[in-house]
């Protein structure tokens, strides 16, 4: 509906089949605290200070609760800070920013919708219609659904749902891809399907990617950088407690030694015992050690 | 706890008309694997075996119906000639039922007329021309009055629905003005009014108003929050938000409110009929109360009753068709 007017052609609808350039993003002594239903304030994020350079891929990994999704959703301005600033390419971000797209936990696809017209949904407002289908073409090839496209949801599988949820953000052409644990409610083998999947779409349109995440081994597998975000001891309000830099190139080896040591210290950061290590037992390498 | 559940599934299976369709319908299963025909084979006797058995009746019972593979699968009970003639059922029962009691004579004529004095009475009352007008201009207030009510019920569900200020100005308002009973209102707009046409018509809306107005304002209000800041988050706003992703998300209740207000603008049409009119069926109700005409008191409820269906029904097949497409 929407889409069928046409606006005056915007920079973002300049060119439908080429990527909007990636964008650095930089965020500012974040903080956000809500209130309580005493009437208080409880404090989720304090002071966040993370730059993100363009077209990096930076997984953010914390326990649940700690804060995650609440700092992508101020990235995505669907949520505001209560002190610190967010700024993409050095403009702050707006509610609802056109320069970001969300991949949510859930496909959120709208029901009585085909997943071609769910995709097309993500298309920048003034698309032209012609324009429109072709990328919406395109990204359903990119993302393995071209078949599916006249399906609707409920006819899908749940990793289905979430490719479509993925190829309507990417149908913003956004500078910022926000991913919110994307791939969290599906099964594993899917899961693993999916983050190459990814890998696969991020070389193609190599946008900056900011992806929550509990799982270890995913943020291993898909990022620059891993940030552990997390509260110190007994303050309130999570911030960044570590900072990783993933070695190698994607895509990765899932079972390399390097990795796995990266493994070990995260999960320790998350605060899981690693087995074995209490006991001063080395786990380096994929194979593990008896006893375990 | 267990008899209970072995009970309800043998009323269930009992509930086929026929029994030899109950087994046919086993007998697949049984053959395909001897778990399934294990289950199938705890009646009453088996049920004592097996402790857990409440839950694991359920699914059994369920596999028994779906049938085996390469058969019709579609329940004797949703099938379109078994749901028609099972719906005559009744009525046809009823009508030998009265025809009985009526030429027997237990009941006298002045209290229940046979069946064919109604249905002359019906022949005699077309025969003035009067049956067709009577049936036409009821039905003519009926949907006018629908109408209206249905269109302002939707405005004002909108309203209320989608604006918080909108709800907190005139929901509390609306609620007062929904508790009124429906014959409270016949007075009042006889006297600004008049007799004729508006002051039904007028009534008739304010019946179809209400359930049009409190399940449209409910629906918008629930609207999946997540779908809504999907759309948010993909640049929808204002009127685009309301057109791709409320206004689809509430069209099945739109069209299950749109239904109960058809039948609640036939309730009100009674009452505006039954004060001050010259036409329709509520006054041929009432004309025929203080004749002393019992057949056509019958034969005016009878026709409001297929009237009232027949419309429903057809509410019913566009509702069928929105479920399908929207939901």
């Amino acid at each position: 509906m929407a889409t069928a007017r046409t606006a005056p052609a915007g920079p973002a609808s300049a060119g439908a089949a080429t990527a909007a350039p990636a964008a650095p993003v930089a965020l500012r002594g974040v903080g956000r605290a809500f209130t309580a239903p005493d009437g208080g304030t409880r404090d989720v994020l304090r002071g966040v200070d993370l730059d993100v350079a363009a077209g990096e891929i930076v997984a953010i990994l914390g326990p649940s609760g700690c804060g995650k999704s609440t700092l992508l959703r101020i990235v995505a301005g669907l949520d505001h800070p209560t002190s610190g600033e967010v700024a993409i390419d050095e403009a702050p971000v707006r509610p609802y920013d056109v320069r970001c797209a969300v991949g949510f936990q859930e496909p959120r696809l709208l029901p009585w919708r085909s997943i071609e017209k769910n995709v097309a949904l993500g298309l920048p407002r003034g698309t032209a219609r012609r324009d429109g289908r072709a990328q919406v073409a395109r990204l359903l090839e990119l993302v393995g659904l071209a078949e599916f496209a006249g399906h609707r949801p409920h006819e899908v599988s749940g990793g289905m749902a979430q490719r479509a949820s993925l190829a309507r953000a990417l149908a913003r052409n956004p500078e910022v891809l926000l991913l919110d644990e994307p791939f969290g409610a599906l099964d594993a083998l899917t899961r693993l399907k999916m983050q190459d999947l990814l890998l696969d779409v991020h070389a193609a349109e190599p946008t900056t990617v900011l992806l929550v995440t509990h799982d270890v081994d995913e943020a291993l597998q898909l990022a620059d950088r891993i940030v552990l975000l997390g509260t110190d001891g007994d303050e309130p309000g999570a911030g960044i407690r570590q900072t990783v830099v993933v070695p190698g190139h994607r895509p990765r080896d899932r079972g390399s030694a390097e990795l796995a040591e990266l493994r070990g210290r995260l999960l320790d950061g998350l605060g899981i015992d690693r087995h074995g290590a209490a006991r001063g037992i080395q786990a380096t390498t994929t194979i593990p050690h008896y006893p375990y | 706890m267990t008899t209970d559940a072995a009970k309800t599934t043998d009323t269930e299976r009992s509930g086929l008309p026929d029994g030899s369709v109950g087994s046919a319908f086993a007998a697949p299963v049984a053959v395909g694997g001897r778990p399934v025909a294990a289950a199938d084979a705890t009646g009453p006797v088996g049920v004592d075996a097996r402790p857990s058995g409440d839950e694991e009746r359920p699914a059994a019972a369920s596999v028994i119906r779906r049938g085996g593979p390469g058969r019709d699968r579609r329940a004797l009970t949703s099938r379109r000639w078994f749901r028609i003639v099972g719906g005559a059922l009744i009525p046809l029962a009823l009508l030998a039922a009265w025809q009985v009691v009526s030429t027997s004579g237990a009941v006298p004529v002045s209290q229940l007329p046979s069946p064919e004095m109604v249905w002359l009475a019906a022949v005699d009352l077309a025969e003035r021309g009067l049956l067709g007008l009577y049936v036409a201009i009821s039905t003519q207030r009926v949907f006018i009055g629908f109408a209206f009510g249905a269109l302002f019920g939707l405005l004002a569900g909108a309203v209320v629905g989608l604006s918080r200020l909108g709800d907190v100005l005139f929901s509390p308002t609306l609620g007062a003005v929904r508790a009124v009973p429906s014959l409270a209102w016949v007075p009042l707009l006889i006297l600004w009014f008049g007799i004729g046409e508006d002051s039904k018509v007028i009534l008739i809306s304010i019946g179809a108003f209400f359930p049009v107005y409190t399940i449209v304002a409910a629906s918008l209000r629930h609207v999946d929050r997540r779908l809504l800041e999907a759309g948010r988050a993909f640049g929808l706003r204002g009127a685009t938000l309301f057109a791709t992703v409320q206004l689809p998300a509430v069209v099945p209740s739109v069209i299950a409110a749109l239904r109960l207000a058809l039948a609640q603008a036939w309730l009100f049409l009674v009452a505006a009929e039954l004060i001050a009119s010259s036409m329709g069926l509520g006054f041929l109700l009432s004309d025929s109360g203080n004749t002393g005409r019992i057949d056509r008191i019958f034969l005016a409820i009878i026709l409001l009753a297929v009237l009232g269906k027949l419309s429903d029904a057809l509410v019913g097949l566009l509702e069928r068709w929105a479920v399908r497409r929207w939901a």
